[in-house]
């Protein structure tokens, strides 16, 4: 593994990690749910990064295609995950009036 | 005003538990690499019947549980569905708009197409193109289709169940056959794979376009068309 492969990981994955931390933040400080399933999604964005950065095996070597898998169908479970927590916000906020 | 526990204790923690992470991480991709599995995976991707590493895993090595990542995707539509009915939607839009869009959707189902096929070999597959049906629909959906361009009620469901069915019914149907839930016999890796994927892709197609209407599909999918 040479050092301008381990650089772009660290590089990504630390900025993935930065990304959880934020989230994780935001999470927990800010009260509405909207805002709430931002932060989950950024930390999801994170949590991709991270994932994306351990496949990396250079620009010529193709890449670890375990993780990339993960990747690939975390988003679409992230996706339908926040349609379903927007549709039960909607939902509460039509109750409340 | 500082408050403590928001910008004191929880930042504190959060740095805490960052240097944890960054310094696992940094173990993870530094330290030895020993038995990885991307060394398994890639040595058997010519037995998968397709020569993409990523579907290989995805359709293949996996099968398992991308077939229950169709079901979460059911799960999140039935769910959403069970919450009443969808709004009204937009109104009609203007004639540019709705002429970009007429011009657009026809190029996003056609994208879908090569995307499915392509992901035999190079980066592509079943969630890709079924992403792009999503966002043609979604397309749709914001110009003022009520409907989003799907079909009603009673297709719709056998629509969105299309990825569940197709993919259990074929592990099943191996199961019979003798070949354990969802291995693939050598020679019909390829072309099973690729009937689970056309189902997969109109199934997550579908699915995301109905979850962005946000509701059960509304008795009347004609009003609000554009005639």
């Amino acid at each position: 593994m040479t050092g301008q492969v381990l650089y772009a990981q660290l590089l990504y994955g630390g900025s993935g990690i930065l990304l959880v931390l934020l989230g994780l933040w935001s999470f927990l400080v800010h009260g509405p749910l909207l805002r709430k399933l931002i932060a989950i999604n950024l930390m999801g964005a994170g949590v991709f990064h991270i994932l994306v950065a351990i496949g990396y095996r250079g620009i010529d070597t193709p890449p670890d295609p375990v993780p990339h898998a993960l990747v690939l169908t975390g988003i679409v479970v992230a996706v339908s995950a926040t349609a379903l927590a927007l549709a039960f916000g909607k939902r509460l906020d039509q109750d409340d009036d | 005003m500082i408050r403590p526990l928001e910008h004191i204790i929880i930042p504190i923690g959060l740095i805490a538990v960052g240097g944890l992470l960054g310094w696992s991480f940094f173990l993870a991709v530094t330290g030895d690499t020993g038995e990885r599995l991307a060394a398994v995976a890639l040595a058997r991707v010519p037995d998968s019947g397709v020569s993409n590493p990523v579907t290989s895993v995805l359709l293949n090595f996996r099968a398992y549980d991308t077939l229950l990542e169709f079901a979460v995707l059911l799960a999140a539509l039935l769910g959403i569905w069970s919450l009443g009915a969808a709004d009204t939607g937009f109104q009609p839009a203007a004639s540019v708009l709705d002429g970009m869009v007429a011009g657009f959707v026809p190029l996003l189902i056609l994208s879908a197409g090569y995307m499915l096929w392509v992901g035999a070999y190079a980066p592509g597959g079943a969630f890709q193109a079924g992403a792009l049906l999503g966002s043609a629909g979604v397309m749709l959906a914001l110009a003022g289709h009520r409907n989003a361009g799907l079909p009603s009620e009673g297709r719709l469901r056998i629509l969105v169940a299309l990825g569940v069915f197709v993919c259990a019914m074929t592990g099943l149907l191996l199961m019979v056959a003798g070949d354990g839930f969802l291995t693939y016999p050598p020679g019909l890796a390829k072309w099973l794979i690729l009937l689970i994927e056309t189902a997969a892709t109109l199934a997550i197609g579908a699915t995301l376009a109905a979850a962005y209407l946000g509701g059960r599909p509304t008795a009347h999918p004609t009003s609000g068309e554009t005639t």
